[in-house]
């Protein structure tokens, strides 16, 4: 379901990917672990077609990128530590709103379904400003999930979250997984990934330095393992 | 809590979930009108970018008014070039308030993840731009008239503005969102729209001040003799910045 393959991004001088194999199958949630500055934002950024890639081969959903972007767009959601949303309209206006740019026919019925899902139906008609980040957060997940993709990108979702917002939206994630979709997620928090994904990868130094699944990995010295990904 | 996902129907969900891709300009067309009318919404609530252009326009006019201590022969001559000044320097801090917010607070990666056409995002911010200019106009036309006793409702006038507001707002779309990925974006947009702008600007300095010498009888000739260049030259300058705007626009926005 996403593929890379010697995927490479510069930026001027800077070569932040440098080389990424990463091949995700349907179905599958995988945590993107790694420090600072290893690329994993940059990563997700050129599978949500924000960026493109230097060099390298990118599919997402059966689609090369950077040539079928829009057919890779209609099947991608992503929830970011921003929330794409606009403060000055409702949550409800927000979703009507992308549920236009994404052409939804049946926009009604699926607004009323994702805020129920995320549990925001009675603050439906009130300003996203007025929400805490827990909420914006649950109502980015709406946004991200309200035209039905089959494969969602999060991006240090638990950013700025509290305890209980963070182990909220934990049960968020945990049923978007249960739906089939395809998740990759990225995370500094290495307890959270070992709780939520089957799969761990650890980005480091602009290449996949780890990569496992979770039945391989024991707990008790993943920090070790992922020290030693990260400085080896 | 979340529906499970139908196994193998995802692909074919797709038809009832998403418009018929047959209707790619019906996509298209609703990506703009989404665009306009969320940014009119959100400028309805909050009143930040009118409120601050309205205000600013207005205190433009009031310090010219006070600074040119003119008789009306002077006054005839640069009302068209005040004029102009104020719509300008308005829309320059229309323009830049307009991306940048969106950039701020991170719903530009919003909208460029929808999968529409990105040339669909220039024309919806494109069009809110020119709403929000033309909300000024309409302000600070009568304000004008009564403060520099020279009256600005003519047809022909309208006309210019209108097609100077259009390019204005092309040209510094365009522009803006090259300038919201700078790091000193906010002086960053003066310096590249002034002078691409100013074959606009001279052609709707010297349209309009040929409607209101023509007015008030100071031309040779009929009126479209004295302005039809300077229109046609406005009418060029908007038509090749919004084809340029639509072949380029989807290079400008990404990173």
């Amino acid at each position: 379901m996403i593929e890379t393959h010697s995927l490479v991004k510069t930026f001027g001088l800077l070569r932040v990917l440098r080389g990424v194999e990463l091949d995700i199958a349907e179905g599958e949630f995988v945590a993107l672990l790694g420090p600072n500055g290893a690329g994993k934002t940059t990563l997700l950024r050129i599978l949500a077609t924000l960026s493109r890639p230097t060099l390298g081969r990118v599919r997402l959903a059966g689609h090369d990128l950077p040539a079928r972007a829009d057919a890779i767009r209609r099947r991608l959601g992503v929830v970011s530590h921003h929330p794409l949303l606009y403060g000055d309209l409702t949550a409800e206006e927000n979703l009507r709103f992308y549920a236009r740019m994404y052409g939804l026919t049946n926009a009604e019925r699926r607004i009323a379904a994702v805020l129920e899902q995320v549990g925001l139906a009675k603050r439906r008609r009130d300003l996203v400003r007025t929400f805490s980040r827990g909420m914006q957060q649950r109502l980015a997940i709406a946004r991200a999930i309200l035209h039905e993709p089959e494969v969602m990108l999060f991006d240090e979702p638990h950013t700025g979250l509290d305890q209980d917002a963070a182990a909220m939206l934990d049960g968020v994630l945990r049923d978007v997984a249960a739906t089939g979709r395809t998740v990759l997620m990225t995370t500094h928090d290495l307890r959270r990934a070992l709780a939520l994904a089957g799969r761990i990868a650890i980005l480091s130094r602009g290449v996949i330095a780890f990569d496992k699944p979770k039945a391989q990995i024991e707990a008790t010295r993943f920090a070790a393992e992922y020290d030693r990904a990260i400085n080896g | 809590m979340v529906e499970p996902k139908a196994q193998g129907s995802r692909r074919a969900g797709d038809q009832s979930a998403i418009g018929n891709p047959q209707s790619a300009i019906g996509d298209y067309l609703r990506a703009i009108g989404a665009i306009v009318a969320k940014d009119l919404a959100a400028e309805l609530r909050s009143k930040e970018l009118i409120s601050t252009m309205l205000v600013f326009s207005l205190l433009v006019v009031l310090i010219f008014n006070f600074a040119l201590e003119l008789d009306r022969n002077a006054r005839e001559n640069v009302a068209a070039g005040v004029l102009w000044v104020t719509f300008t320097f308005a829309g320059t801090l229309g323009l830049n308030r307009s991306l940048s917010m969106e950039k701020d607070r991170g719903s530009l990666d919003g909208l460029l993840l929808a999968p529409v056409d990105r040339s669909a995002l220039f024309f919806g911010k494109m069009i809110g731009n020119v709403i929000f200019m033309a909300v000024v106009e309409v302000v600070i036309v009568p304000v004008f008239t009564v403060l520099f006793n020279i009256s600005l409702f003519r047809p022909w006038l309208f006309l210019v503005i209108a097609l100077g507001t259009l390019g204005y707002a092309a040209v510094g779309t365009l522009l803006s969102t090259m300038a919201v990925h700078t790091r000193a974006r906010d002086v960053m947009l003066p310096i590249l729209l002034f002078p691409v702008a100013v074959p606009l600007i001279v052609a709707a300095v010297q349209a309009s001040s040929g409607v209101l010498l023509a007015e008030a009888g100071k031309t040779i000739g009929t009126l479209w003799e004295t302005i039809g260049t300077w229109v046609n030259l406005l009418i060029a300058y908007d038509v090749i910045f919004l084809a340029v705007a639509f072949m380029v626009f989807d290079y400008i926005v990404e990173e």
